[in-house]
């Protein structure tokens, strides 16, 4: 078992034949996902990858029952794209696109609120579970099929917490990256949720960073309806008020988004907060113990 | 992006919303004229002399001035142009070294004829993260810092959520109004004003605005007295005129520097400089400098290429800082493959020749033990880690 994406998955790619939809297609078939075409508007009927292109999203769900889709689509066409994928009937929408303008998002959040798709991202890496479907662009060796749960804003910090699970004899269940922007699609709350009611995940590692509200939210969650042990990190503790820390949504706003006050919370709920991100992997292999 | 006082009241105009008139200058002779201009356009006597520069708090450093006249205007324009200004928000706060003014803006007196027939009001507009919508927030009391209001008189501080599909509705503008106490003019006024404001934030992709104050003048006018204007980013590239508005001599020179060469750089105050791919990464590994010991003394994010170039690029960036007593270099590998961002520093550092802070080299992913070779084996004295953990304690030692 797993969320959000399996070996059974249907993928498909938005900006399929694009330089980045054309490199990570590749990495995603050569780890095993089951791609079953991609989407580019004017390339539909020809063949790429030795996968069907089609015009659109919907030609994808009705001819190769696409229900899931990685969109590699730049900036100014993201928005439009995630939003004809939820008009197409796709399940699981992953943005990896970085630079998508807030009022864009904000529209999307309106239009998908009555839809069944959920949005993971965008900015973000995209969802892996590993030995069933890579989904993004983590590099798809460092994982491990196992039972840790990850949740982040973060890419190369998920790697990171990854390796360090690998490394501690432990593997991942499914790693969730939600995104680095100010509105993202699937909230901490609710990637750890569905964690958290995976049969197959025996633990949660949560990794969050300065800015908003949503590991705070998630923290008050799980003290509420938690039944699993969760590490907690938040990136950026040294983090000055006021300034962007590369992520669009990685700046404080106020007291209450700080590192600190944020891991407070956290502590507060039961979450065994790291302050170190080297003992990320260690911390959840003793709280599994415990 | 952040824009100055005159560049966000010009925006706000172009949507029809009203404002206290102005004009820039950059010498006091210019702002002399805009005194004579602004005079026999708005029949003002007396004009506000406000210093620009991308910081709230003017008033507090000096940098806003009433004039009575023109002799007035000559002498506080005198005084503010090329002053240090220091604010609460400039670096370093009262006690820092303040900001250079290079430029003031002369605006028309808009509390005449009678100051205490005036009223001040507060209205800002956001995205709300959690609500994932606009939002206005809005007081009666204006002229002061909202979130002592909001802390100390939480009942003063309204909020108005818009619908993102369908936008602001004229009830909204209305309850604003109400709310705010006016009736008759000013009441349509201000809901005039509401509504042109909100346009203009989604027309321009802002991600804040804050008029404060937003003032109520003896003739039940609503105007835009100040404005705290901030653009977003990602959306620049739909509105070329807005970002030929960026004022590059307003934020930090390395910076700049390094967003022109992609580079994501924050200056900060420590004593470690650090080099990593990816956002989350590069604040975990400030976080680490910090638990070992020492201070970040920036943030750099040097993205999905770390080639030669890319590396001296960033070499040279935070070498610029004299504080920088060592630099830890963290890589995590993915699509980057180690051994070429190994290569990359090891040619960088020769063709730099004299870099004299000690260099914590911690490759980890992707071909991350040919990485560590090539690393060890080049005669560099650079110290390679494999393990984050690695990585802190070697930050340790070198600082002790």
């Amino acid at each position: 078992m797993s969320v959000l994406v399996s070996k059974d998955s249907k993928v498909i790619v938005q900006g399929f034949t694009g330089k980045e939809g054309t490199f990570h297609a590749t990495q995603m078939i050569e780890y095993g996902t089951n791609l079953v075409g991609g989407v580019t508007p004017g390339k539909g009927g020809t063949s790429h990858l030795d996968r069907p292109v089609f015009n659109t999203v919907a030609e994808a769900v009705e001819q190769a029952g696409a229900d899931t889709s990685v969109i590699f689509v730049p900036p100014p066409f993201a928005a439009d794209a995630i939003m004809e994928a939820a008009d197409a009937g796709i399940k699981v929408i992953i943005c990896i696109t970085e630079g998508i303008p807030v009022q864009d998002m904000v529209k999307v959040k309106a239009y998908l609120q009555d839809r069944e798709a959920r949005l993971i991202g965008p900015n973000c890496p995209g969802v892996i579970t590993p030995g069933g479907a890579k989904c993004g662009i983590m590099p798809g060796f460092i994982h491990k099929p196992g039972s840790i749960g990850i949740v982040s804003r973060s890419g190369t910090l998920t790697y990171e917490a990854v390796d360090q699970v690998t490394k501690a004899g432990l593997g991942q269940s499914t790693c969730i990256g939600i995104g680095g922007d100010p509105i993202v699609g699937t909230t901490t709350r609710e990637a750890v949720q569905l964690l958290m009611e995976d049969p197959e995940t025996t633990g949660i590692i949560m990794i969050g960073e300065i800015g908003g509200g949503m590991e705070a939210e998630a923290a008050h969650w799980i003290k509420a309806y938690g039944t699993k042990p969760v590490v907690g990190f938040i990136a950026g503790q040294t983090a000055p008020k006021g300034r962007k820390m590369g992520h669009a949504g990685a700046i404080i706003g106020g007291k209450d988004d700080t590192a600190e006050a944020k891991m407070k919370i956290m502590e507060a709920c039961g979450i065994h907060v790291v302050s170190s991100p080297a003992e990320i992997g260690e911390t959840m292999r003793k709280a599994l113990e415990s | 992006m952040n824009l100055h006082e005159f560049q966000g009241k010009e925006l706000l105009k172009s949507y029809g919303v009203a404002i206290q008139e102005g004009i820039v200058a950059t010498t006091v002779e210019e702002a002399v004229a805009a005194y004579h201009q602004l005079r026999e356009q708005t029949g003002t006597e007396a004009a506000v002399v406000k210093a620009q520069i991308h910081a709230g708090g003017r008033g507090k450093g000096g940098g806003v001035k009433l004039a009575k006249n023109e002799a007035g205007v000559r002498e506080h324009a005198g005084n503010i142009l090329g002053m240090m200004l220091r604010t609460p928000q400039t670096p370093g706060g009262m006690e820092g070294p303040g900001k250079l003014v290079r430029k003031v803006l002369v605006a028309e007196d808009a509390y005449r004829p009678d100051f205490d027939a005036c009223k001040e009001f507060y209205v800002s507009i956001l995205t709300d993260r959690e609500r994932k919508c606009n939002v206005i927030i809005y007081s009666t009391e204006g002229g002061m810092d909202i979130e002592t209001v909001a802390e100390e008189t939480p009942h003063l501080v309204h909020k108005e959520y818009i619908d993102p599909a369908l936008g602001l509705q004229g009830f909204q503008a209305r309850k604003v109004a109400f709310n705010l106490g006016l009736g008759g003019q000013a009441f349509k006024q201000m809901v005039k004003f509401i509504s042109s404001l909100y346009k203009a934030f989604v027309g321009a992709d802002a991600t804040l605005f804050e008029i404060n104050p937003c003032l109520k003048t003896p003739d039940d006018r609503i105007v835009a007295v100040d404005c705290k204007v901030s653009l977003d980013d990602n959306a620049l590239y739909r509105h070329a005129d807005l970002a030929a508005m960026r004022d590059t001599d307003e934020e930090d020179p390395t910076e700049v520097e390094a967003k022109n060469h992609d580079l994501n750089y924050v200056k900060l105050d420590g004593n470690v400089g650090c080099m990593v791919n990816g956002a989350g990464l590069a604040m975990a590994t400030m976080d680490i400098i910090k638990l070992s010991g020492g201070e970040p003394a920036n943030f750099l994010d040097v993205g999905g290429t770390a080639d030669a170039a890319r590396v001296e690029q960033a070499f040279r960036i935070i070498l610029k800082d004299p504080a920088v007593k060592a630099i830890l270099i963290n890589i995590f590998g993915g699509i980057v493959r180690c051994d070429r961002v190994a290569q990359g520093v090891v040619d960088a550092c020769k063709n730099m020749g004299n870099i004299n802070v000690p260099i914590i080299v911690r490759l980890q992913g992707t071909n991350a033990d040919i990485a560590k070779k090539i690393i060890d084996e080049s005669g560099l004295a650079v110290h390679s880690a494999i393990l984050l953990r690695e990585a802190a304690d070697l930050v340790k030692k070198v600082l002790a």
